[in-house]
């Protein structure tokens, strides 16, 4: 203990207070865990379980790419340029996370929904919202678009404006200035957005399960077996989705601890 | 002319450049002298393209390129800090502009290849900007500017935040280059040693106007008004007023003194500048028929390492600098009668503010 002595009290209250933070987040991890164990085999051997799994997998995907297209150049925009009226668009970028999800779900319902204008225009392409993949998408997008929004224009302000306008000065145009400086540059900070973005989306539930519930995701998979499938398959899909959600974090983190270009 | 401003005024942020009209001549090595908030980086941005002027006109080699992006107007940049881009290694970082400016591969290794060469850079071609010493961040951003090969190539306070050592070794490097590929420099420096050892000419800024330009020695002679003077190190300005004029030098009453000024003072009320390098100290009594001699009493000595200042009271005060071994041989204190002298021609008349161009 005598190394604890010779740390500041400050130091010492912080670490305690942080101790309680962490356990909060893992004992809950690890029990659901451990309970899930006996189970987890059944829960892996059962197609409902694991299309749900892949089905929430992949519409997140989908839905971080939209945002990707989407949400960067407005991250950019955001970050990099004043116009009128800046300060109430960057606040409403925070809305999908203020709202109840389930709201945000009926928000989307009354706009894409076939009994709605512009659902009942999309519809007549064949752009179904309803118990559709598409719903799922626009439902995670909708909740979690503010992570990489915000994680991208986070980025985008680290870059030195002078280092951009020295690229400019070398005869960069200001898409070249993005493409080769403020986006690598920016990278990492944006691949961060993703992986939250994408975690979000595949943990949300509300929004999904008012506008699509289906195809079955993991969430709402959960929701519908805590009525019917008993607490101990409920604890087995849970342990599983716990199980691959530590793989991707590990893989993810691995990934973006290196950089892009061999080390400086 | 290959840059030519003409009153060029911007304001941004609630300073302004007012009425800047500059040459600088091709090949000629120009220095933007000025202290903090003179507006050089301003002028230096504007120039640049990255603030469009609100009047007047930028004219490169003849042309107008006032309201060109910064990418079109064929100028070099290096800013403050060099900022190279840390995701590119040095050869990355020197092939930027011909990369953006479509030249083809094999030329941009040829030319990339050679400038890393010229510059003694061939060993860094590989490395990472973060591992590079300041000195050499320096001669990067100067070697990704010259291959593009710019009609007038622009530093920012090129040597304000490397050491000494370093500093030295980009000022061989800008000497060197400057005579070897005889380009056109426009440098930025609130140092008036770093302008006066690289510029031909310079042109002195205050609050966002150019005040006096001209070569080293025509400002340090004769500064245009006192803010230059002060500027260029003339510590010893003191209000004073005409005596008489006689045989080609004003007699100037200053607190009761009498000082003698070769040339003309045009008002009665004038104000008088003198170096502290061109006052002598003597600590017995001194006259003579070409210098003014003063009597006073050391009232404070400052050691600037291999000089000293020397504070005297003679009714006003008057700052001299002594050589080390100088100030130790005269056994100086605090309190020690002293007699100055200084020539006629080492006092200046200096006008009220006023900018010049010249």
């Amino acid at each position: 203990m005598a190394w604890l002595k010779q740390k500041s009290p400050f130091i010492v209250v912080s670490s305690v207070l942080g101790l309680v933070m962490a356990l909060f987040i893992i004992v809950p991890i690890f029990g659901a865990l451990t309970y899930s164990t006996g189970g987890l085999q059944n829960a892996l051997a059962s197609s409902v379980v694991t299309n749900a799994i892949f089905m929430s997998f992949y519409c997140a995907l989908l839905a971080t790419l939209f945002i990707f297209v989407f949400g960067i150049p407005f991250a950019y925009v955001l970050s990099k340029y004043e116009f009128p009226g800046k300060k109430a668009v960057d606040s409403l970028v925070d809305l999908p996370i203020l709202i109840p999800h389930n709201a945000a779900g009926l928000a989307l319902l009354v706009v894409l929904g076939r009994a709605y204008p512009i659902g009942s225009f999309l519809n007549s392409f064949g752009i179904t919202f309803q118990d559709t993949i598409f719903g799922i998408v626009a439902a995670m997008a909708f909740v979690s678009c503010p992570f990489m929004i915000r994680s991208a224009q986070e980025a985008f302000s680290a870059v030195n404006p002078a280092m951009e306008r020295t690229a400019r000065s070398l005869g960069a145009t200001n898409f070249k200035v993005f493409v080769h400086v403020t986006f690598p540059l920016a990278l990492r900070g944006i691949l961060t957005g993703c992986l939250l973005t994408w975690a979000r989306a595949v943990a949300e539930f509300g929004a999904v399960v008012v506008l699509a519930e289906f195809p079955l995701t993991a969430p709402v998979l959960l929701y519908n077996l805590s009525s019917t499938g008993g607490l101990s398959v409920e604890l087995a899909v849970t342990g599983l989705l716990i199980l691959l959600a530590i793989v991707i974090l590990v893989i993810f983190r691995i990934a973006t601890s290196k950089p892009a270009r061999p080390a400086y | 002319m290959v840059l030519k401003l003409e009153h060029l005024s911007k304001a941004w942020h609630g300073f302004a450049l007012r009425d800047v009209s500059l040459d600088v001549a091709d090949g000629e090595y120009f220095a933007l002298l000025g202290p903090n908030g003179a507006g050089k980086t301003l002028l230096l941005e504007t120039i640049i393209g990255f603030h469009k002027p609100d009047k007047g006109r930028i004219l490169l080699d003849s042309k107008d390129v006032t309201s060109l992006p910064p990418e079109k107007r064929s100028l070099g940049y290096v800013p403050q800090n060099c900022m190279l881009f840390p995701h590119m290694r040095v050869w990355q970082n020197v092939e930027f502009g011909l990369r953006m400016r479509g030249v083809a591969e094999g030329d941009r290794r040829k030319t990339v290849d050679r400038m890393l060469m010229l510059m003694g850079l061939t060993s860094l071609a590989e490395k990472s900007p973060m591992t590079l010493s300041g000195g050499e961040r320096q001669k990067v951003a100067l070697a990704r500017v010259l291959v593009i090969e710019p009609k007038v190539v622009l530093l920012d306070e090129p040597l304000t935040s490397i050491d000494d050592e370093s500093s030295r070794v980009v000022k061989d490097e800008l000497k060197r280059i400057h005579r070897d590929l005889n380009v056109t420099v426009v440098h930025v420096t609130h140092n008036q040693m770093e302008a006066f050892s690289l510029a031909q000419r310079v042109a002195v800024m205050n609050c966002g106007q150019v005040v006096q330009v001209g070569t080293t020695k025509s400002l340090l002679s004769c500064p245009a008004d006192e803010f230059v003077g002060r500027f260029l190190g003339y510590e010893n300005i003191c209000k004073g007023r005409l005596v008489k004029s006689e045989e080609g030098l004003s007699f100037v009453d200053v607190s009761g003194l009498v000082i003698r000024a070769a040339g003309d003072v045009e008002d009665d009320e004038c104000t008088v500048g003198i170096r502290p390098e061109d006052v002598s100290l003597h600590t017995k009594p001194f006259t003579s028929s070409e210098a003014n001699v003063l009597r006073g009493v050391v009232a404070d000595c400052v050691d600037l390492g291999p000089i000293v200042s020397v504070s005297v009271d003679t009714g006003f005060k008057v700052k001299a600098t002594v050589a080390k071994g100088s100030f130790l041989e005269l056994n100086l204190e605090r309190g020690t009668e002293v007699w100055l002298s200084f020539k006629f021609e080492s006092v200046r008349i200096l006008n009220k503010h006023q900018p010049q161009v010249g």
